[in-house]
């Protein structure tokens, strides 16, 4: 036992305040919460456990607060860190009734019609990789954050950052699968804009897309509308695309036969809405994969989820991968694969309609929206066992053995 | 997949559960450590624990690299950082693991350059790209990594490179197993032996804990039907009466160890007179240093390391986790302050760390999912 410290922890009713920075915060937060369970330890042990289960409950609905003093790369990654920095900063700013919802595209009406917005911004490295590029990335991801929002894309605006000494030739590669890409979506790119920055403030070439698109249909999507029995449906393999990343960027000396999914989604979300209307919800799962979709449904619709690693559809190269660097394929982004709550009556047609699309061949019931256990997903794991499929704080990182 | 879906088959597993469950005694309670934090990972990655009958607990062991680190060592580490022209080098694992004043993230945000390599082997790369700067390799881990930090010297000192050098942290399982089976707090049956650490000692260095302290060890794999294949080993012994050292892992670990890997780590480093583990405090002859002969290449050595002693937070009760003595639900700032977002014990850094893997893989009640499945059949 290290000097300093409490020989007996059951007993030991330290405070935070001799602790510097944010643990003495964290201990002063802890201790407010631990007058309300007093006497725990008086209760059986599974009613303990439950006790301190709700506690964590409890301290996970409060207002999300960002402790750090500065960015880290967590911020960026699409898992807890990001909500949080979204939640607490860009929400608590922009507050109004249609950003709150916090969808893939904001649904607007203008005149008559239903409008959707959407607006994404592409740092990837490296900017070209088996697969695709930045520039088909740029025009793919917005087409599909319209389209998951049930609406028709139409029109995108690009923004392009360039680095100083950015090769002309790179550009005109990454414009030239912008405009196929665009071309294949069927949206035109109408607007723009470039800024150049010096040498060393970026890197290479960094470009934002915005887009607009057409609600035609009588639709309500959001992930807050699944209800307990509702089936969910991934369209394809996950994971293709984060893995891709991960081996293109060249420090795991790992090679294998695999590359991007990007791709537009907008005709197999078509073909889905007019098999099944009743559509609950989609989400391009990108950024923290599919596992950071399943929460989102979770928290958003006060719902449980329960998934089975065995329906997953995993692609062997990206298991393989994912096995070696010790990563969950569940939290590896994808960048043509969709998620769809659907109600469980429809979730053969909704398959039957995926299946009849080049994109959506491999599409799959992974799971069922539930009663039990609201704000959890939990995974039934192929070993026959259960888990949780939580968020993670920031990016997957490699175990070390 | 090959090599994977054979080890994870789930008919195999029910054969084994029933086959575990056959051999407990009525009313008798059962304690297995795992002393490894992979074999935590995998325990709660795969949801085992299902497998097993309420008699028999899996008690989480010190196992965990990033755990056992001292917040001391981090600060150290992040002060080496700071130093000018200094390129830091550590695994992913370590990226978030709190110092007093914040993880390498945290650094790294200020100012350091702290980047996460893949293998001790990448920093060499690094040094070779950058010859205006000092890289620093932060090793940790126990003799499972120590051989690929030796390796990486020993490859240093051919290629004459002379802006490499290592912060070494590495840890000898045995001493904190020894700590663990002399602590007063805890009763054990059984041990899960260390797989990777096993393919380096081999098996014979457990051999006391079966002869001297009458506990069967047997070490296993990272699979899950591995460790459910070791529980039943050890209950098998438990029921016979035997306390031996058995080697389920035979696939991957020889009785005696990688004499090339022990001969790299003995030729680069030598044991330090204690070292100081997170939790478990100062443990004599239990950690790795850099040896007088690579001097050059010894981070301590080189630089002024303030070593400075952190006490861990009072309320953190990461050293009664890593003994076993508390479940990690049963630690006071579990799940409400310490969370994976804002880890305040190494516990709930790592995916291994038993706080990280049952706040990320386990949080639910398993008496009331019992008791919902139950009603959901009905």
């Amino acid at each position: 036992m290290t000097a300093g410290r409490t020989a007996s922890p059951s007993h030991d009713h330290s405070t935070g305040q001799d602790q510097p920075g944010w643990i003495g915060e964290a201990l002063a937060e802890h201790e407010r919460l631990e007058t309300d369970t007093a006497g725990r330890r008086q209760l059986p042990l599974a009613d303990r456990e439950q006790q301190v289960l709700d506690r964590i409950d409890r301290a996970r609905r409060r207002k999300p607060r960002v402790r750090e003093e500065r960015i880290t790369m967590s911020h960026g990654s699409g898992g807890k860190a990001t909500h949080t920095l979204i939640e607490a900063i860009f929400l608590d700013a922009f507050r109004n009734p249609l950003l709150e919802p916090l969808e893939d595209a904001a649904q607007l009406q203008v005149g008559g019609s239903r409008i959707a917005l959407t607006t994404d911004s592409y740092v990837v490295s490296p900017l070209f990789f088996p697969g695709g590029d930045i520039g088909d990335l740029a025009v793919n991801g917005t087409v599909n954050d319209l389209s998951v929002a049930g609406a028709t894309p139409l029109y995108l605006s690009a923004g392009f950052i360039l680095e100083e000494g950015f090769p002309v030739a790179d550009l005109n590669r990454v414009t030239e699968s912008m405009r196929a890409a665009a071309a294949a979506a069927g949206v035109h790119v109408v607007t723009g804009d470039t800024k150049v920055v010096q040498k060393g403030k970026a890197d290479g070439c960094y470009i934002n897309t915005a887009g607009i698109g057409l609600i035609e249909r009588d639709v309500n999507l959001g992930v807050a509308y699944a209800q307990a029995g509702d089936a969910i449906i991934v369209s394809g393999p996950i994971g293709d695309h984060g893995i891709t990343i991960m081996l293109a960027r060249g420090e795991l000396d790992i090679e294998a036969d695999i590359c991007s999914d990007t791709a537009p989604l907008n005709g197999l979300v078509t073909g889905l809405l007019d098999a099944v209307p009743g559509v609950r919800a989609m989400r391009d799962a990108t950024r923290g994969g599919v596992a950071t979709i399943l929460n989102e449904i979770a928290k958003a619709a006060g719902v449980g989820v329960l998934v089975s690693e065995d329906d997953i559809p995993v692609r062997a190269e990206v298991r393989g991968a994912s096995e070696l660097l010790g990563i969950d394929p569940m939290y590896v982004a994808c960048e043509g694969r969709l998620v769809a709550v659907v109600p469980d009556e429809d979730a053969g047609a909704a398959i039957a309609a995926l299946h009849a699309h080049r994109l959506g061949e491999q599409a799959a019931v992974i799971g069922h929206v539930r009663a039990e256990q609201p704000g959890i997903v939990q995974l039934k794991t192929a070993f026959g066992g259960t888990r949780i499929v939580d968020l993670l704080v920031g990016d997957p990182l490699p175990r070390i053995c | 997949m090959r090599f994977v879906d054979e080890f994870r088959d789930a008919d195999k597993a029910h054969a084994l559960a029933a086959k575990i469950a056959a051999l407990c005694e009525p009313g008798r309670q059962y304690k297995l450590m795992e002393v490894c934090g992979g074999h935590t990972h995998t325990i709660y990655k795969h949801g085992l624990e299902d497998y097993l009958p309420e008699s028999i607990t899996l008690v989480h062991g010190p196992g965990c690299p990033v755990c056992v680190i001292p917040m001391g060592r981090v600060d150290d580490a992040i002060h080496l950082a700071s130093q000018p022209d200094v390129i830091m080098t550590s695994f992913g694992d370590m990226m978030r693991v709190p110092g007093s004043g914040g993880s390498f993230f945290d650094a790294n945000a200020e100012g350091t350059n702290i980047r996460m390599v893949y293998s001790p082997l990448d920093s060499l790369k690094i040094a070779q790209q950058n010859p205006d700067k000092r890289v620093v390799f932060m090793a940790i881990g126990f003799e499972t990594t120590a051989p690929s930090t030796a390796m990486t010297m020993l490859r240093a000192a051919a290629a004459g490179l002379t802006n490499f050098s290592v912060f070494c942290n590495h840890v000898t399982i045995i001493p904190a197993i020894k700590a663990i089976l002399d602590s007063p707090d805890l009763r054990l049956d059984g041990f899960i032996g260390p797989g990777h650490v096993s393919t380096v000692i081999g098996c014979r260095p457990y051999e006391f804990i079966a002869r001297d302290y009458g506990k069967p060890v047997v070490v296993a794999g990272f699979e899950p039907l591995d460790i459910l294949q070791s529980i039943y080993l050890l209950m098998l012994q438990l029921s016979q009466g035997r306390s031996e050292v058995e080697n389920q892992y035979s696939r991957v670990v020889p009785w005696d160890g990688n004499l090339v890997a022990l001969k790299a780590i003995g030729e680069t480093m030598e044991l330090r007179p204690y070292f100081e583990w997170r939790g478990l405090g100062f443990i004599s002859h239990s950690a790795l240093q850099v040896r007088e002969k690579y001097a050059a290449m010894d981070a301590e050595r080189l630089f002024q390391v303030p070593g400075v002693r952190v006490a861990d937070p009072k309320a953190c009760q990461c050293g009664e986790v890593l003994k076993g003595v508390l479940k990690p639900w049963e630690c006071k700032v579990f799940g409400t302050a310490c969370t994976p977002e804002t880890p305040i014990g190494t516990c709930m850094v790592s995916p291994e760390g038993a706080c990280a893997a049952y706040y990320n893989f386990g949080r639910m009640n398993r008496t009331r999912v019992a008791e919902a499945a139950q009603a959901g059949r009905s």
